[in-house]
C-alpha cells in the first residue's frame, strides 16, 4: 500500500491536471463559438454559389467541351487526396479518425491500381500520414493553427489545386475533412472537388425552379471564373467545419478528462483516507497492547 | 417596387435589404436591376456597386460598395452579389488600392506573354486595382 506522503502527491497533481482540462474545455468552448460563428457566415455565400453553378451545369451538361474542372480529364488513373486536420491535438479521435479514414481510401485506390497522391492540411494529419505514406505525402500545408481559419488559406490552396491539375499531375481530387454534426460527434466526410460532383438536381425538378437564365457574358466564360472559385469555396467550408469540429472534439474530450480526474481523486481521497484510519487504528492497537503488557 | 439586395464575400454577408435599384459593374458594362428584371448570371469586374432608395429619386445613390469583381445573380425580386472582395466606399483605402495596382502591374510584367490567351488574370487584376484606385480617389 502507497505511503500517506506518495498519495497526497498523487491527489496534488491529478487536482491540477485536473484544473488544467478544465480550463481547456473553456476555451475549446469559446473558441467553438466562434468558429461556428464563422461557418454560419460563409453560409449564404455558398449557397448562391451552388444555385448559380446548378443552373450553368444545367445549361452546359451534355455539350461539348465542357470545362474539365467540371468534366475531369477522363481519366482517373492519379487521385489527389487532401484531408483536412489541425494543427493540435488533444482532441480525441478528431485527427486520429480522419488519417484513418484517408488511409482507408488510399488503401482502397491502390488496390485498383491508382496512383496516390496525398496533401495534407494540419499538422496532425501529416505527421500520421508521413509515417504510412512516406514520399506519397506531395507536401504539407498548414492548418490555422487553433486561430480563425481565413478566407485566404483556402484561396491559395484552391489555386494551387487548380494549377497542379492543369498541369495534369492527377486525374481526380477528393477532400477529406471532418462534417461537424454537433459538438459531440464529426464525421470524416469525402468530397470530390475534381471532377465536381453536383448534387443531384432531382429534388429539385419536383418545384418549379422556373428560372432560365440569361448569362453574361456566355456560360463557358463565367464557368471558367466560377469552378476554381467554387473549389476554393468548397475548401473554405470544408477548413471551417474542420476548425468547428476541432473545437467541438477537443471541448468533449477535455469534458470527459475533468470528469475522469474528478474520478480519480475520489478514488485516491478513498485510499488515502482509509490508509490515515489504518494507520490510527494500528498505532492504537500497539499502545494498548503496550499498556496491557505493563 | 423594391428588390431585395444581398451583397455577400465568402467570409460574411455585407448587406442584405430592398432598394429600388441596384446598379453593377458587369464585365461588359455596367448593368442595373430594378423588380421584374429578367433571370441573369453576370459575371462582375472591379467597380462601384450602387444603391438606390425609392425616397430619394435615381439621382443619387443611397449606398456604395466597391467590389473587387466576382458574380451577381438577378431574379425578378432578388439580386446577390457575390463579391471577391467588398468593402463600403468611405471605408476604401486608397494606400490599398495603389499597392495593389503596383502588385498587379508587377504580376503582369513578368508574366509570359507568348500565349495571350493566359493573361486574361493578370488583366483582370489589373483592371480590378485600377477600379479600386479610382473608386478611393472620389
Amino acid at each position: 500500500m502507497a505511503s500517506l506522503k506518495e498519495l497526497r502527491g498523487r491527489i496534488t497533481s491529478v487536482k491540477s491536471t485536473r484544473k488544467i482540462t478544465s480550463a481547456m474545455k473553456m476555451v475549446a468552448a469559446s473558441k467553438l463559438r466562434r468558429a461556428q460563428a464563422r461557418a454560419e457566415a460563409a453560409r449564404p455565400y455558398a449557397e448562391a454559389m451552388q444555385r448559380m453553378l446548378a443552373a450553368l451545369a444545367r445549361s452546359v451538361i451534355g455539350r461539348d467541351g465542357a470545362p474539365p474542372l467540371l468534366a475531369g480529364t477522363g481519366k482517373d488513373q492519379v487521385h489527389l487526396l487532401v484531408p483536412v486536420t489541425s494543427d493540435r491535438g488533444l482532441a480525441g479521435g478528431f485527427n486520429s479518425n480522419l488519417g484513418r479514414a484517408t488511409r482507408n481510401l488510399a488503401r482502397r485506390l491502390e488496390g485498383q491500381g491508382k496512383t496516390v497522391k496525398i496533401l495534407p492540411v494540419g499538422r496532425k494529419g501529416a505527421d500520421y500520414l508521413a509515417r504510412e505514406f512516406g514520399q506519397k505525402v506531395i507536401d504539407r500545408v498548414p492548418g490555422s493553427a487553433g486561430k480563425d481559419v481565413a478566407f485566404g488559406a483556402a484561396n491559395e490552396l484552391g489555386e494551387r489545386i487548380v494549377r497542379m491539375f492543369e498541369a495534369g499531375e492527377f486525374d481526380v481530387c477528393t477532400l477529406l475533412f471532418n462534417r461537424f454534426n454537433n459538438v459531440m460527434s464529426q464525421t470524416p466526410t469525402e468530397l470530390q472537388l475534381i471532377p465536381l460532383s453536383l448534387p443531384s438536381n432531382d429534388n429539385e425538378r419536383g418545384e418549379d425552379q422556373g428560372a432560365t437564365y440569361e448569362f453574361e457574358p456566355d456560360e463557358e466564360t463565367i464557368l471558367a471564373r466560377l469552378l476554381p472559385r467554387n473549389l476554393q469555396i468548397q475548401i473554405y467550408r470544408a477548413m471551417l467545419e474542420s476548425a468547428a469540429g476541432e473545437q467541438g472534439a477537443r471541448m468533449t474530450a477535455m469534458d470527459s478528462a475533468t470528469r475522469n480526474a474528478g474520478k480519480a481523486i475520489d478514488r485516491l481521497t478513498l485510499t488515502y483516507n482509509r490508509t490515515r484510519q489504518a494507520n490510527i487504528t494500528r498505532e492504537l492497537i500497539e499502545i494498548i497492547s503496550g499498556a496491557d503488557a505493563v | 417596387m423594391p428588390i431585395e439586395v444581398e451583397i455577400v464575400s465568402p467570409e460574411k454577408r455585407l448587406l442584405s435589404r430592398s432598394v429600388e435599384m441596384v446598379v453593377m459593374p458587369g464585365s461588359e458594362g455596367d448593368l442595373a436591376a430594378m423588380e421584374e428584371h429578367a433571370p441573369m448570371i453576370v459575371l462582375l469586374r472591379g467597380g462601384l456597386v450602387s444603391l438606390y432608395d425609392a425616397g430619394r429619386g435615381l439621382a443619387t445613390p443611397s449606398e456604395q460598395f466597391f467590389v473587387a469583381g466576382g458574380f451577381a445573380e438577378i431574379t425578378g425580386d432578388r439580386c446577390t452579389i457575390l463579391a471577391d472582395e467588398a468593402t463600403p466606399l468611405r471605408e476604401l483605402s486608397r494606400s490599398e488600392g495603389e499597392a495593389r495596382l503596383a502588385e498587379a502591374e508587377r504580376a503582369y510584367d513578368n508574366a509570359d506573354k507568348s500565349d495571350i490567351t493566359t493573361l486574361d488574370p493578370y488583366l483582370d487584376r489589373l483592371q480590378s486595382a485600377r477600379a479600386h484606385v479610382e473608386a478611393a480617389e472620389r
